[in-house]
């Protein structure tokens, strides 16, 4: 049977890639006016969008505020047309509670929630084109949209998926090599420090191998942290009032 | 009836060439900011393994021993002596507030007032004590970013082109017809319907536009700009104030005489 051949004996992946390579990123900031903050990324061919609302007060229940610190509220949404097949995805099912709890866990441990107790923080995100890697760029794109509302957040949180072919671990994976069922690992760091804000596998892989996956992961996580920190940057002083006091 | 009708256009960037020369320190969350810890730590800020490490993206602002980062857009977080502009939307029900207050503010009204007391969690306490402050009757409110909105000693203008402006802290902006009679402040608590004349409310509808102009620029709003703007604007009609070339051409010239006017 003609299998598709992830990795080929030259060290090439299926778009060409190199094991360690990542894809393309773009990255916008303030796309949208009407939010406190928000941002758009691509990855070689997944597109997220993200808005955040807050730090404000708590809406619904006051019985929900926390007193000495803000409650993270992320919801996680996937467009219809963001797969290969039109896929009606209502809101609350499973997928997208877990996502949504995922980036919350993640992003409570990068934002300094207690400098503002008693508040909610929202995080929105969708994504409009899904093809591998999704949970990296949402974070990616969380991560910008919350720099952009002037959030305080510890460090940077930068995401990345890897996965192991043929004894060699590969970074960023996009959906064709999701697809083929091997074992996949989605990190997320913070990469001042090095700590892990969230690390999810849910698939066999030997231990012996572990090491090298995280590896190949944490490097990629740092490679998007240095694009994320040149589109912030340039943000930051294109942005810069230019007649202050 | 003539339309007018725009398709969406890539923004341009912001153009550097008529800023300031002092460069400054613009730092992104995870940034060391110094690592001498004689610095007391401010707002976008923190302190971890005897570094000062910054939390926002932004610019670092140095005030003798104190450090903080100036993010590029925040919620507004409340001062003591901020003027703030804001509508009731809910009150407090309690036997007094029902006989003292009820009569004089009600819930939807405009008010402006000042900040009396933060608290810890971040909330803020108003008062309304002087006839300065209280309900606001006719004009116009515009929303712009809390950190556009330049720190002065008063925040109640009389521009001389015809209105008044109270441009509080928060972001929210009120502009009026100037009272013609000096003891009757916007404020108290009666509302002034009387009808506003045509020329007064061009007025207002322009300075209107000037202050959206200024802030879509990121040019810091206080009376002196937003008079300049009022000025520049003033060969062009009111409706043709928001197009692109003619916000930047206004603009030009208000930076231009802002220069002129600290150099």
């Amino acid at each position: 049977m003609a299998g598709l051949e992830l990795l080929s004996d030259q060290g090439y992946r299926v778009d060409g890639r190199r094991a360690g390579e990542l894809r393309k990123i773009q990255a916008r900031m303030g796309v949208f006016a009407q939010a406190d903050g928000s941002a758009y990324i691509e990855q070689g061919n997944t597109k997220a969008l993200a808005v955040v609302y807050g730090p404000h007060e708590i809406r619904g229940s006051r019985a929900r505020a926390l007193p000495d610190r803000a409650l993270v509220n992320c919801q996680y949404s996937s467009a219809t047309f963001s797969t290969g097949e039109r896929k009606r995805r209502p809101h609350g099912d499973r997928k997208s509670c877990e996502m949504g709890l995922q980036l919350r866990q993640t992003f409570e441990a990068a934002i300094l929630t207690q400098l503002h107790p008693r508040s909610q923080i929202d995080i929105y995100v969708q994504v409009l084109q899904a093809d591998g890697g999704t949970y990296a760029a949402c974070v990616n794109a969380a991560t910008l949209a919350v720099l952009d509302a002037g959030v305080p957040m510890r460090d940077f949180v930068c995401a990345c998926s890897a996965g192991f072919v043929d004894s060699t671990a590969l970074a960023d994976l996009s959906h064709v090599e999701e697809a083929a069922g091997g074992p996949q690992l989605a990190l997320a760091l913070l990469p001042a420090s090095g700590q892990i804000a969230l690390l999810e596998m849910d698939a066999r892989l030997h231990e012996d191998h572990l090491e090298s996956v995280l590896e190949a992961a944490a490097r990629a996580a740092r490679d998007v942290h240095t694009l994320l920190d040149r589109v912030v940057r340039q943000h930051v002083r294109e942005a810069s009032v230019l007649l202050g006091d | 009836m003539a339309m007018e009708m725009r398709l969406p256009v890539a923004r341009k960037p912001l153009s550097e060439s008529v800023g300031r020369d002092t460069k400054k320190h613009l730092v992104v969350p995870g940034d060391t900011i110094t690592t001498d810890t004689g610095f007391m730590r401010g707002h976008g800020t923190y302190m971890g393994e005897e570094k000062l490490i910054a939390s926002v993206a932004g610019s670092v602002e140095r005030v003798n021993k104190l450090i903080c980062v100036k993010a590029l857009k925040t919620r507004y977080n409340g001062e003591v002596g901020d003027i703030v502009v804001g509508r009731i939307t809910e009150r407090r029900r309690s036997a007094e507030d029902e006989l003292a207050m009820r009569g004089f503010l009600q819930e939807v009204d405009l008010i402006s007032a000042e900040v009396q007391a933060v608290f810890s969690d971040g909330a803020v306490s108003l008062h309304t004590r002087s006839l300065k402050y209280g309900k606001l009757g006719q004009g116009v409110l515009v929303q712009v970013s809390p950190s556009l909105v330049k720190r002065q000693k008063t925040h109640f203008h009389d521009l001389p082109c015809g209105a008044s402006v109270i441009l509080g802290n928060n972001g929210f902006i009120w502009i009026y017809p100037t009272p013609e009679h000096k003891e009757e402040d916007a404020g108290g608590f009666t509302a002034n319907l009387e009808p506003v004349s045509l020329a007064d409310r061009e007025v207002i509808s322009r300075l209107r536009n000037c202050i959206v102009l200024l802030v879509t620029q990121r040019v810091m709003l206080y009376d002196t700009s937003i008079l300049y703007c009022y000025e520049a604007s003033l060969p062009h009609q009111i409706k043709d104030l928001l197009k692109p070339e003619i916000m930047e051409e206004v603009v030009m010239e208000t930076r231009q005489r802002l220069l002129e006017q600290e150099g």
